[in-house]
This record gives C-alpha cells, sequence and structure tokens, in this order.
C-alpha cells in the first residue's frame, strides 16, 4: 500500500492546436511534495501566459526543462514521485483493477492512449507516413506576373465579367481595343482579340482550369467535378468515338537508320541549339508521307455534306499538360524546314506543359500525332482529335532482335499505330499511309525518292 | 402587474457602476442582495421569492460554491492535458443558479456552451459535461433524460431552437416552458434576433436569458450595442427585465416571472442578468491581453457567492458546520469530476457514427461500412470486433 512510482507529466497542449509553450519559471523544486492542483509552473504559450496546476500528488524528483526553454507539446517537464494510493487521480475511479497501470494524461493531437480495460481497443498503429498520390501539379504561372512591366496607365474600362473572361484567356486589356461607350472593352472586343468569335468554348474552359489539388492523405476516394479540360476531352472523346469509325492499323518498323540519321544530325551545325528528338522525325515523315497521301489530310463535315480537302497542314501534337490532354498544333507545318519544324515543336510543348497555350494554337488542327512512347508504350488505338481525318501514335524505340541483312541483329524497333476515319479514308489511303511513314523511317533517304 | 417596466425603481444600489451605461435610462436593475450581503426589499419581486426558506438559501450557495469548484477542477484538467478546452463560469455562478433552480422538470433548457454550471444544477452527470470538452463525444447526454439540450456552440443558434421547440410546446396546449442561454455578444447575431421576432410573433413559451457578462471574448459590450441590452426586447415587443445576475435571488425572481408569464401564455420575455466573466474567454485565451486588471478588481466587490455567504452570515446560518459541509460535497463533486474524466474511455472510431440519425440512414450506413472496411484493412482483431459490433 505504501508502494511509489514515478509519473511523469507531460506538456499539454494548453491552447487550441498549440505546438509548443515556453517555461516560465518553476514554482516548485525538486524534493518538494505538491498537491493536488498545487500550481508547479508558470508558462507562456503563443497565446496566454498559464499557471500549471500539478496533476499529481507526490513529491517532485525532476524538473526536465530548465525556465526560459520552448518545449514541444508532449515532452515530459517534470515527474512526481506518487504513493500509489495516494488519492491521485485515478484512485477515486473505483472499479478499475489495481493491476492496471493507471492513464497517463491523454495530450490533445497525440491520439488515443492504449487503454487497459477489458474493453476491445485498437492497439495504436504506427502508420507509415504516406505519400502523396500525386505530385500537385505545378501551377501555371498567375497572369498577372505577365503583365508586370506593361504600363501603369490608368487600367483600361471594362466590367469584372470582361476583365475575368481576359484573365481566363490570357489576353492583355491594355492591348484591346474597346468598341464600347468610351473605349469600353465588351466581352466581344476580348472574344475578337484572341481569334474571332468562333473560339471554341473549350479554349475558354481550358483557360478557366484550375489545377486540381493532389487527394488529402489516407483518402479512399476523391470526388473530382467534371469541368474545364477533363470535360472538354471527354466530350470531344466521345463524340468522336461515336461518330467517326474508327480503324487502326499497326506498323512495326526498324527505325534503326532514322536514330542514326538523328545522332548525325543533332552533330551538324546548322541543328546546333535545335531539339532533335525521334518525334521530329516522325512528324517530319508525317508531313512528306501527306502529300502522297493527301486524303489523310481532311475532314468531315457532317453539316455541310461535305469532305474538305485540306491544302495546308495543321500538325497537331497531343501533349500532356498540367492541365490534362491537350492538342495543340503547328500551323502550315508542311511549309516548315526541318530545322524549323524542331523549333516549333519544342516551343509548343514547352508552352503546353507551362500551361500556356493560347486559344487560338488549340483550334484548326487538320491531322495529329501523338507520342506514347515517352511513356514507354509500344502501340494503343488512338482515338481520333474531332474534326480530324488521322492521328498517328509513336511508340517506344526498343533494341529488339530483327530481322537485318537476314540475319537476326540487335535494332531499335518502333510500333506505329494510325487511327483513322473510316468515313472519308480507306483501307488502301490508310495504309498506304503508313507504309509510306514507316518506309520514310526505316530509311529517310526515301524522303528524297518521296519528295 | 409585473410587466415590461417591472425593474423600474428597483434598489440597485451602485448599479451605475455597471457598463458603462451610466446614461442607460428606461430600465434599473432588479437587486435583491446587495455586494455587502444586505437583504434589499423590492415592493414586486420580493413576491416571487417569498417563499425561499433559510434552508433553500443554503442550498442555493452550496450549488454556487460547488460549481465555481466545477469551474475550477475542470480548469486544472484542461491545464494537465485532460480536456481540449475549457470555457469558465466563474463569476456568472448567481446568474445560472438562480435561474435553472427556478425551473420544473418538464420546462426545457437550451444552453450555450459556457452553462456547465446549469448542467450540473439540472443533474447532468460530472462525467457528461465534461465528454464533449476532453473529444471525447461529440455532445455529452441524451438531452431528453434531463430536458436540456447539449451545448451549442454556435453563436445564438440555440435561441432559433428553442423557439421552434417553445413553438412545440404551445401547439401541445403544454403549460410548460422553455429557457435558452446566450450572452452579450450573441445579442449582435441574425440567429437570435430572427428568434426575438418569432418568439414574439407566436407569443411562445421562451425565456430569453441573456448573461451579459461583458466581453464578447475581447469585445466590450459598449462596443456592441449603444443601448442597454435589455432595451433591445422593447423593439420585438419582448417584456424585458434587467437584473443584477451576481444576485442569485433577484435572478431567481426574475426568471419566476418570466416563466409564469410563459405559463400563462403571455409569451416570451427577455431578462438581461447583469453579470461579469471573471475568468478568460476559454482556457485558450487570455484576458489580460485586452481587460483593464481594475475591472476585475471592481467586479470581485460584488462577487456573487460572497455576497450571499454574507447574508447567511447575517442570518446566523453560516455556522462552521454548514462551512464544513459545503466545502466536503464541492471537494467530492471535484474528486468524481475528476476520475470520471480521467477515467473516460476514449471513443472507438466506429462511435462518430452513433447519434447522428435516430432512425437508421442508408447513406449513412454506407459510409460506416467503408470506413469498418477500411479500419479492417489495417489487420487489427480489434478492429474487427468493431466492426461486428458496430452493425
Amino acid at each position: 500500500m505504501t508502494a511509489t512510482m514515478i509519473k511523469e507529466f507531460r506538456l499539454p497542449d494548453l491552447g487550441e492546436g498549440l505546438t509548443e509553450s515556453e517555461i516560465v519559471s518553476w514554482k516548485v523544486g525538486v524534493g518538494d511534495t505538491v498537491s493536488l492542483n498545487q500550481i508547479i509552473a508558470e508558462v507562456e504559450t503563443a497565446k496566454a501566459v498559464v499557471e500549471l496546476p500539478s496533476p499529481f500528488a507526490g513529491v517532485i524528483t525532476a524538473l526536465h526543462e530548465q525556465p526560459g526553454t520552448v518545449v514541444e507539446v508532449g515532452k515530459p517537464i517534470v515527474s512526481f514521485e506518487v504513493k500509489d494510493d495516494a488519492g491521485n487521480q485515478t484512485a477515486a475511479a473505483a472499479p478499475a483493477e489495481v493491476a492496471l497501470p493507471k492513464r497517463e494524461p491523454n495530450l490533445v493531437g497525440y491520439g488515443a492512449v492504449v487503454e487497459s480495460t477489458g474493453r476491445p481497443v485498437r492497439r495504436q498503429r504506427t502508420l507509415v507516413q504516406p505519400t502523396p498520390l500525386a505530385e500537385p501539379a505545378p501551377l501555371a504561372e498567375p497572369v498577372e506576373t505577365r503583365f508586370a512591366n506593361t504600363s501603369t496607365a490608368e487600367r483600361p474600362r471594362s466590367t469584372p465579367p470582361v476583365r475575368k473572361l481576359a484573365k481566363d484567356l490570357g489576353v492583355d486589356l491594355e492591348s484591346v481595343p474597346g468598341s464600347g461607350p468610351r473605349g469600353l472593352i465588351t466581352r466581344d472586343d476580348v472574344r475578337n482579340f484572341v481569334g474571332g468569335g468562333d473560339l471554341p468554348a473549350a479554349a475558354q474552359e481550358l483557360a478557366a482550369q484550375e489545377v486540381q489539388p493532389a487527394p488529402a492523405q489516407g483518402e479512399r476516394e476523391v470526388r473530382t467535378p467534371i469541368k474545364g479540360v477533363r470535360k472538354f476531352t471527354a466530350a470531344a472523346m466521345v463524340s468522336s468515338a461515336f461518330t467517326a469509325p474508327h480503324v487502326t492499323e499497326f506498323l512495326t518498323v526498324d527505325v534503326t537508320p532514322a536514330m542514326e540519321l538523328l545522332a548525325r544530325l543533332k552533330e551538324n551545325k546548322a541543328f546546333a541549339g535545335h531539339k532533335l528528338t525521334p518525334l521530329t522525325l516522325v512528324a517530319r515523315a508525317v508531313l512528306i508521307a501527306l502529300r502522297r497521301n493527301p486524303g489523310l489530310n481532311a475532314k468531315w463535315d457532317e453539316a455541310n455534306q461535305e469532305i474538305v480537302q485540306f491544302n495546308y497542314v495543321n500538325l497537331g501534337i497531343a501533349a500532356a499538360t498540367p492541365r490534362g490532354l491537350t492538342v495543340p498544333n503547328i500551323k502550315d507545318a508542311d511549309r516548315l524546314a526541318l530545322v524549323d519544324l524542331s523549333t516549333e515543336l519544342a516551343e509548343l510543348t514547352d508552352t503546353a506543359r507551362a500551361g500556356k497555350t493560347s486559344p487560338a494554337d488549340l483550334s484548326g488542327g487538320t491531322i495529329s500525332i501523338t507520342n506514347i512512347g515517352v511513356f514507354g508504350i509500344d502501340a494503343g488505338t488512338p482515338i481520333l482529335n474531332p474534326g480530324e481525318a488521322a492521328i498517328l501514335a509513336m511508340g517506344a524505340v526498343r533494341k529488339t532482335p530483327w530481322e537485318y541483312q537476314d540475319q537476326v541483329a540487335l535494332r531499335q524497333v518502333m510500333t506505329l499505330s494510325l487511327s483513322f476515319d473510316h468515313r472519308l479514308v480507306d483501307g488502301e489511303q490508310g495504309s498506304r499511309f503508313l507504309a509510306d511513314v514507316g518506309a520514310l523511317l526505316a530509311d529517310p533517304g526515301m524522303a528524297l525518292a518521296m519528295a | 402587474m409585473v410587466t415590461d417596466d417591472a425593474g423600474q425603481g428597483g434598489t440597485a444600489a451602485g448599479q451605475d457602476n455597471y457598463a458603462g451605461h451610466q446614461d442607460g435610462a428606461g430600465h434599473g436593475m432588479v437587486q435583491l442582495i446587495t455586494p455587502a450581503g444586505e437583504r434589499v426589499s423590492h415592493p414586486e419581486y420580493d413576491l416571487w421569492v417569498k417563499d425561499v426558506s433559510d434552508e433553500q438559501l443554503c442550498s442555493l450557495y452550496e450549488d454556487l460554491v460547488v460549481i465555481r469548484r466545477i469551474d475550477k477542477e475542470a480548469t486544472a484538467l484542461q491545464r494537465q492535458g485532460e480536456l481540449g478546452l475549457w470555457p469558465p463560469l466563474l463569476g456568472q455562478e448567481a446568474s445560472q443558479v438562480g435561474s435553472v433552480r427556478s425551473l420544473r422538470d418538464d420546462d426545457f433548457i437550451f444552453p450555450s456552451y459556457r452553462e456547465n454550471g446549469v448542467a450540473y444544477c439540472r443533474g447532468v452527470d460530472l462525467a457528461d459535461i465534461l465528454r464533449v470538452w476532453r473529444g471525447a463525444a461529440s455532445g455529452g447526454w441524451d438531452p431528453y433524460t434531463v430536458n436540456m439540450a447539449i451545448p451549442q456552440i454556435v453563436i445564438g443558434a440555440q435561441t432559433l431552437h428553442a423557439t421552434g421547440y417553445a413553438m412545440g410546446i404551445q401547439n401541445d396546449g403544454a403549460d410548460s416552458a422553455a429557457i435558452v442561454y446566450f450572452g452579450d455578444g450573441a445579442t449582435s447575431e441574425g440567429d437570435v434576433n430572427e428568434a426575438m421576432v418569432f418568439a414574439a410573433s407566436f407569443q411562445v413559451p421562451l425565456v430569453f436569458f441573456c448573461q451579459n457578462n461583458q466581453w464578447a471574448i475581447s469585445e466590450p459590450v459598449r462596443l456592441q450595442s449603444h443601448t442597454q441590452l435589455v432595451d433591445r426586447g422593447a423593439g420585438f415587443g419582448i417584456p424585458s427585465m434587467r437584473v443584477d445576475g451576481n444576485d442569485v435571488l433577484a435572478v431567481m425572481a426574475a426568471t419566476r416571472v418570466a416563466l409564469d408569464r410563459a405559463r400563462r401564455g403571455g409569451g416570451p420575455t427577455f431578462i438581461e442578468a447583469v453579470t461579469y466573466r471573471m475568468g478568460p474567454h476559454t482556457t485558450a485565451d487570455d484576458p489580460t491581453r485586452y481587460r483593464d486588471p481594475n475591472e476585475l478588481e471592481d467586479w470581485a466587490a460584488k462577487d456573487p457567492i460572497g455576497r450571499v455567504h454574507a447574508l447567511l452570515d447575517r442570518k446566523g446560518l453560516f455556522t462552521e458546520e454548514f462551512e464544513a459541509g459545503v466545502r466536503a460535497k464541492a471537494d467530492a463533486v471535484a474528486r468524481e469530476l475528476r476520475a470520471g474524466c480521467t477515467g473516460m474511455p476514449d471513443p472507438e472510431p466506429l462511435d462518430v457514427f452513433k447519434h447522428v440519425y435516430s432512425t437508421p440512414n442508408s447513406w449513412l450506413d454506407r459510409q460506416q461500412d467503408h470506413y469498418s472496411r477500411y479500419l479492417a484493412s489495417f489487420g487489427d482483431p480489434a478492429g474487427a470486433t468493431q466492426e461486428e459490433g458496430a452493425r
């Protein structure tokens, strides 16, 4: 009955959500006998200076922290020697068995204390700190900063919804001529400025799209409203998949010669400072192959019951951006020399990844390439960008045992997947086109023959 | 008639010291026991406490002392890490005891978060009072076992609940009443004003009991109201009284007046109990940052317990035996409170689904099912047991 035990008192959260407090002074010393609720210390939190009443009756055996120290909540600050039957806090909690250890103060924010009653309890878990399910997507640079250097003259006259629209579309109102009374900039002015009133709604949604935050740790599912790029992508894919009868063809090609050419070009002075990738060559091959197979650079115009044959190529490149899938295109790509094409490709992807693609760059594509190879994928059945007749997926370049000069050799091999709209492209045209692209990659010298 | 102007001419010695409303015409302040412990007579309000015997006065004193002790112990428990938060009621004991002890068992109480003294007097289990402050439950007790709702944290929201409940009493044709507690700060809230409009329109049996403790956290009442709070009642057509909230007898008399009106179909009453929050707003607050220490001293001189002590002394009732008995009672309550707090089992994860709806709800059942399977995914046999137990 006279057995004693040592009790520690850990610094509690004295406010709501405090993580630390400073010991201002001790009101007791080691060896002092204290009673329950006797003031033992003065502690300063971020919110107040408060007095700490002793949680036990007993003798102070140790003061763990000096006055003036800032102590983290939960750290032991003082120890007591208490009698087991000293009428301390748990003594009166009658029915508990003597064998049971007394409950320690259950600190706010420190989770459930393990209990030793007969009741089934959960044991404390030591969960591995879960890693976020996804890296938070980098936010696009705020639009405002882009105009930080513009003149400080009076703000152009406009209304808040128009300013919002301009911001969403990445338009600097300073440069938009206003057609309203006393130069007021209207919604149409902004629309016209970015490229006509027929601007696709998706472009606006794209601009308004916000980056979704990473899911909170431990959530089992995350519900994200369908809007912005995702909504547009979904609508476009559904409309494409269910209006254009897709045919997908595959061709696996030994692209070793193309890769060797790429290596040589990189060392060529003319291409110094330019980013040359397999995509550059594939794009070029597509553009050359289109000359012999213009039927794939076309559009099914349901409304007018016409097939529109384009005599120019706006080459779309599918890009994964922080905001989702976008397919910006290079205008008149067929007129660009290889070096300019490489420059345009690099700019287009950089702009897309930064989330700054202008609405105009997103509309008017005539044929697209999607580079699934960068993800290590070989082949797929791409869905057409709506309004286009063909899309080529380029797979990963892999070293593969391959027939070469009647022997098996380790060659660099790529699979091309071409989907085309069977309403206006027949199997023959599609196949010839794909074969041409393959031939150009297998033997870049063919370009001389085809061009 | 004891009506709107019942407080006029109240004895109210020294009342001008209150609340910075020296110019406050209209309502005097009802007072039956002076801070010095002198029983002063009042032509109307005396009648309402005529039946309070010496024995009952002693019992009121005991309650005042016990709830102050509960408050002190709970504050210590918070400092010791046993409670997450506690809103001290130090200084407001008379307002709470005087009002709650005027109620019948079938009257219904809607408290704010500070009416822990009311809860004790109403018979709420001591551990249950602390349950929510320990974070062990979202509400400490079944309101219908004691006819007292659980603490309302949202400022003033309970006035609407009380008004609705009182409309229910009216529909039932019962002669019970409801009382709703709120503070001076709450009178600035839309909820309270809406409740008073409805209560007046429907003439519901409800007592609006406003403890004007002078401070809405760090905001003094004079910044919120350019008139005495009691004067606001008139704007709603609600008879109003201003009473010394540190005088347990005066509070009791005023509450009885209001309850009597309610039971007779006379509609709602607004009571402004003028008191003072001697402590911090909550244990997370530091009033020395915004309050003049002299103010605290002034109010300490008007202590609600000291004056009843002095009155009992004058009557020769404050014997050593009585004092020891009260102290023993307070000590016993404090011990029981502490034991109930530290021995309180932590809630199980699935407890969060309890007491959400009174009837089964398939949507909630689904969430509970998901959560229990999630818990079970940790492979803890105890979790599995709980999962079954929860169904």
